[in-house]
């Protein structure tokens, strides 16, 4: 969890197509979030300012997971 | 149609400010459920306590009672807890 | 026993007159794992967990009725102004009339909350697992319900409460791992 937000949350799979399937492929991904990344939080993270906290829904950036895909840091 | 009277800017500014101090305390209220030596993350809420409790002081004197059942200082004259406008209403 | 705040945990906007999303967020109001499925959950657990994570319990409980009054919030604003053509046009005819714009614990697709989403199995393990799952399936939801929304207010309010499924979830995995360690059994000589 240390490395927090800079690692990629989402993970991509295809289902298997089939010359049968009526509509054209669409890329499956899923999302892995922070939470799953430690099992115990260290002392002393980095913290967001109240205001920033209050607006990411966290104290903490490393338990920051930005939504949907694609969303940047700090757009929300 | 509107029957409330809106309520001034300063009003949301200081709901906000107060909904910033409240949430650092929420996060580390949960966080000290589970890490309870940590002393830091204590003396980091006791901070906290102290910007929340001035800014409620600050907040109920322009916009009325923040808790409940005597929680809050209560006006002589009036009982302001029952006045809308609700959360969910403003 | 509760003291009630009065006043919400995050500055909840909507932005436009669109009662279509309320039949959506509704979900997360009387749902399988929503707000209301939450608080009940965890604090009706507490009473036989180790004492070790009661707080904890507590803790997360109280806060989901600060989401479950969240969301409440944006169902009312969205519905209190409708016209009944409106709830129509929006798909809440069925809701109408029944509870008028009544708030009510059913999920979107109006099926009445009922205990049975909730676990209690007394096992402190299997309890936390049951909540950790509870989270993420919380979380999930707010992603369906944000992919589904394009008022940017309601979506920073639900971003908001996605977020903190996620820092519960952490708390939950955090009890687990408290609950392994030995250093809280008493000394026995
Ligand atoms: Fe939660």
């Amino acid at each position: 969890m240390e490395k927090g937000q800079n690692v990629d949350q989402w993970r991509e799979w295809d289902a298997y197509y089939s010359p049968f399937d009526p509509c054209s492929p669409r890329q499956k991904y899923y999302l892995i979030p922070p939470d799953q990344m430690t099992t115990f939080q260290s002392a002393g993270l980095k913290q967001y300012s109240p205001h920033e906290a209050l607006k990411r829904g966290t104290l903490w950036p490393d338990l920051y997971s930005p939504y949907p895909r694609g969303a940047k840091e700090g757009t929300r | 149609m509107s029957s409330e009277k809106s309520l001034p800017k300063a009003y949301y500014q200081y709901l906000h400010e107060l909904q910033a101090v409240d949430f650092v305390l929420v996060e580390l209220s949960l966080y000290l459920d589970t890490h309870r030596d940590d002393t830091q993350a204590l003396a980091q809420l006791q901070q906290f306590q102290k910007r929340k409790h001035n800014l409620v002081a600050q907040f109920e004197a322009s916009f009325g009672p923040l808790y409940q059942y005597g929680e809050s200082q209560t006006d002589a004259k009036h009982w302001a807890w029952a006045d809308a406008p609700w959360p969910w209403q403003v | 026993m509760w003291i009630y705040e009065k006043k919400l945990q995050y500055p909840v906007r909507v932005g436009k007159c669109d009662p279509r999303l309320a039949r959506l967020l509704i979900e997360q109001y009387g749902g399988a794992d929503g707000e209301l499925s939450a608080a009940l959950r965890y604090l009706n657990q507490r009473y036989s967990i180790p004492d070790r994570v009661i707080g904890l319990l507590t803790d997360i409980g109280t806060e989901e009725f600060a989401h479950l009054e969240m969301i409440a919030t944006m169902v009312y604003k969205l519905t209190k102004d409708a016209s009944p053509e409106q709830m129509k046009a929006a798909g809440l005819a069925d809701h109408y009339v029944n509870h008028d714009r009544a708030l009510y614990y059913h999920d979107a697709a109006g099926v009445p909350w009922t205990s049975a989403y909730i676990q209690a199995k007394g096992d402190p393990i299997a309890d936390l697992y049951e909540d950790i799952a509870a989270e993420e399936k919380a979380r999930a939801t707010y992603q369906w319900i944000i992919d589904n929304t394009d008022d940017p207010d309601i979506m920073d309010a639900l971003k908001f409460l996605r977020e903190r499924e996620i820092v519960h979830a952490l708390r939950f995995r955090e009890a687990v791992e408290l609950l392994k360690e030995h250093r809280e059994q008493k000394k026995v000589f």
